[in-house]
């Protein structure tokens, strides 16, 4: 037995914990982000504006190694944020799928470590999923709703700052990776 | 068909997630149902983190709230205990004062009703003496209190001054056992002599065994002793048994209930009526009586309940005569007659004409139909004193404080309305 081979099963259960874990932040970090969002502004009630789920998909699709896994991240966490929500499933669940894919389709093209583009694309990709959930209101739903550009900027820019130090600590986590 | 889904790929599962999720929003809008097997996992896998997240805020969170709010307690309680020990001594002296107050306020009313001149006082100090029954006054000699003065409160007697000095006097309490006053019932008209006890009751002395007072009956100055004047109050019975030569009549004083701490020296003394005793109650509640109606009570000074019409005429009949210094049967024959014109009506009507009028005195012209309403009349009967031995003809209340008044005359009181007349009809009708 060479030194390689012994090195590689040696490694081995470690690279399958690691797997393991990271599976499990996958689904507790949305769980959770969808948590916060039910739960946090019963008692902090400006936070309310904090789409912790969108930047969790962002984060994810960034990361993320292609557009397929993205998509269906969104989709999965939209589709829980529409079930504990009033309205048909499916809205938030269009809405983050496109935001995953196009994330995605983003990090293959620019560097998205730069700080600065991040702040950038969690702005943009906030603004992006506010302005399409009212579209696909209006559109599908009939729903006569008011877009506040003014207060969806305001709340992108701060959603952006929060993604900042969120990304790290989820970079930390190796969530995505 | 292969190379579009391998140069496609990202974009064809894009579409088909795209085109899932439209078709289920498709579905829920049109058949107006929801998807409930995605909610209910939703929320059976939320909820109960949820709930274990409110367990724990609950218990780690809400503990540190409560400790917090928990540590200001103790020096909260401790400025509440101060302040509310500060809020009870305020409330006893401000109980204090208006006790004073009150007492202040009756004095004065009392003063400035009673015919009596009187002279307030405060008790400043008592005697020395340990069964003894006197008080030091703040008013003495230069105020114009001499001995022998009665010391009197609105409920009655309280002693009298034995002493007089330039800036005090002493006040003899009428619990004091040397302490003696002349008393008469008020139902019976008993005449005692009031004698201090050492105690809080006094005795009524030298009133015969056969002689009848109740329990609960008052007792008045009789005036006989030349100190207090007659119709002050004294004190009710609270026993009255008989004994070996005379009755054993205990009275607790009126005017000494609760303390004696202001009380008014009579400089100059006015007897006055002993007021009736009030008929029992009858066990039943009684409405005072009607008001009258307008006009009833044109026959001025008397009451009109006993009287026919022919009477009230009379008495008008006579008030002209006197108001025209006229009197009737002394008039030669042919000389002018009183101006009957101007009469009254009997029950408001109208004034009679003159011939009807001076044709018949004494006798109603007609009975008047519409009555508008008249003047109340004036009794010009001074009002019986009042169980505080005071009439009552409402003057402004004055100062207690180092003021005399001096005793009213009795006053015409105005009546508001006499009683209705009987409806017994009377040849004059």
């Amino acid at each position: 037995m060479t030194e390689y081979t012994e090195h590689i099963l040696s490694d081995a259960p470690r690279r399958q914990d690691a797997s393991r874990l990271r599976f499990l932040w996958l689904i507790i970090v949305p769980l959770v982000a969808v948590l916060s969002q039910v739960y946090v502004p019963r008692f902090v009630p400006f936070l309310s504006y904090l789409e912790l789920p969108l930047l969790i998909t962002v984060h994810f699709a960034l990361a993320s190694s292609g557009p397929i896994p993205a998509l269906f991240y969104g989709a999965s966490i939209g589709l829980v944020q529409d079930s504990l929500s009033h309205q048909p499933i499916g809205m938030y669940g269009i809405v983050k799928t496109l935001v995953g894919y196009f994330a995605a389709q983003v990090s293959m093209r620019f560097d998205v470590q730069n700080p600065f583009v991040t702040f950038i694309l969690a702005f943009f990709f906030f603004f992006f999923h506010q302005f399409f959930y009212w579209v696909l209101s209006r559109a599908l739903l009939g729903e006569v709703l008011t877009f506040d550009t003014q207060q969806t900027l305001i709340f992108g820019l701060l959603n952006a700052a929060v993604a900042l130090p969120l990304f790290r600590v989820l970079d930390k986590l190796g969530v995505a990776n | 068909m292969d190379f579009f889904l391998s140069r496609y790929r990202h974009l064809t599962v894009l579409l088909i997630v795209i085109t899932a999720q439209l078709v289920l929003i498709a579905y829920q809008v049109k058949s107006n149902n929801d998807i409930p097997l995605i909610r209910v996992w939703a929320v059976t896998a939320v909820t109960p983190v949820e709930q274990g997240l409110e367990i724990v805020r609950r218990y780690t969170w809400g503990f540190v709230e409560d400790y917090f709010v928990l540590l200001g307690v103790r020096g909260e309680n401790e400025k509440l205990k101060r302040e509310n020990g500060q809020l009870k001594i305020e409330n006893n002296y401000l109980k204090a004062e208006l006790s004073t107050a009150d007492r202040a306020r009756a004095l004065s009313v009392f003063q400035a009703h009673s015919p009596s001149k009187t002279v307030a006082a405060r008790v400043i100090g008592n005697g020395t003496g340990a069964d003894s029954k006197v008080v030091f006054v703040d008013r003495g000699s230069t105020s114009g209190v001499e001995s022998g003065m009665a010391v009197v409160t609105p409920d009655g007697i309280v002693g009298k001054v034995v002493e007089a000095y330039p800036t005090a006097s002493l006040v003899m309490l009428i619990t004091d056992p040397t302490f003696a006053a002349g008393v008469v019932s008020q139902k019976n008209h008993v005449h005692g002599t009031l004698k201090g006890q050492g105690h809080a009751e006094c005795l009524v002395d030298y009133v015969q065994n056969e002689e009848h007072v109740d329990t609960g009956e008052w007792f008045y100055t009789s005036g006989d002793d030349r100190i207090f004047p007659k119709g002050f109050p004294v004190g009710q019975v609270t026993a009255a048994p008989n004994g070996k030569n005379f009755k054993e009549i205990y009275v607790s004083p009126s005017g000494m209930q609760g303390g004696v701490e202001e009380v008014l020296i009579i400089l100059q003394g006015v007897h006055q009526e002993i007021p009736e005793a009030q008929a029992p109650a009858p066990g039943y509640a009684l409405l005072p009586p009607p008001p009258a109606p307008p006009g009833q009570n044109a026959a001025a000074g008397t009451d009109s309940t006993l009287m026919t019409d022919a009477d009230r005429l009379r008495a008008i009949y006579k008030e002209v005569g006197a108001e025209q210094k006229h009197t009737y049967g002394e008039g030669p024959p042919g000389s002018k007659p009183p101006d009957f014109t101007k009469i009254p009506p009997i029950h408001g009507a109208p004034p009679a004409a003159p011939a009807q009028a001076a044709s018949a005195p004494g006798v109603p012209a007609s009975k008047p139909a519409p009555q508008p309403p008249a003047s109340p009349a004036k009794i010009a009967t001074p009002k019986a004193p009042t169980a505080t031995g005071a009439p009552k003809p409402n003057p402004a209340p004055s100062d207690t404080d180092d003021t005399t008044v001096d005793a009213p005359a009795p006053k015409i009181v105005s009546l508001p309305a006499s009683r209705p007349s009987t409806a017994v009809a009377t040849p004059n009708q």
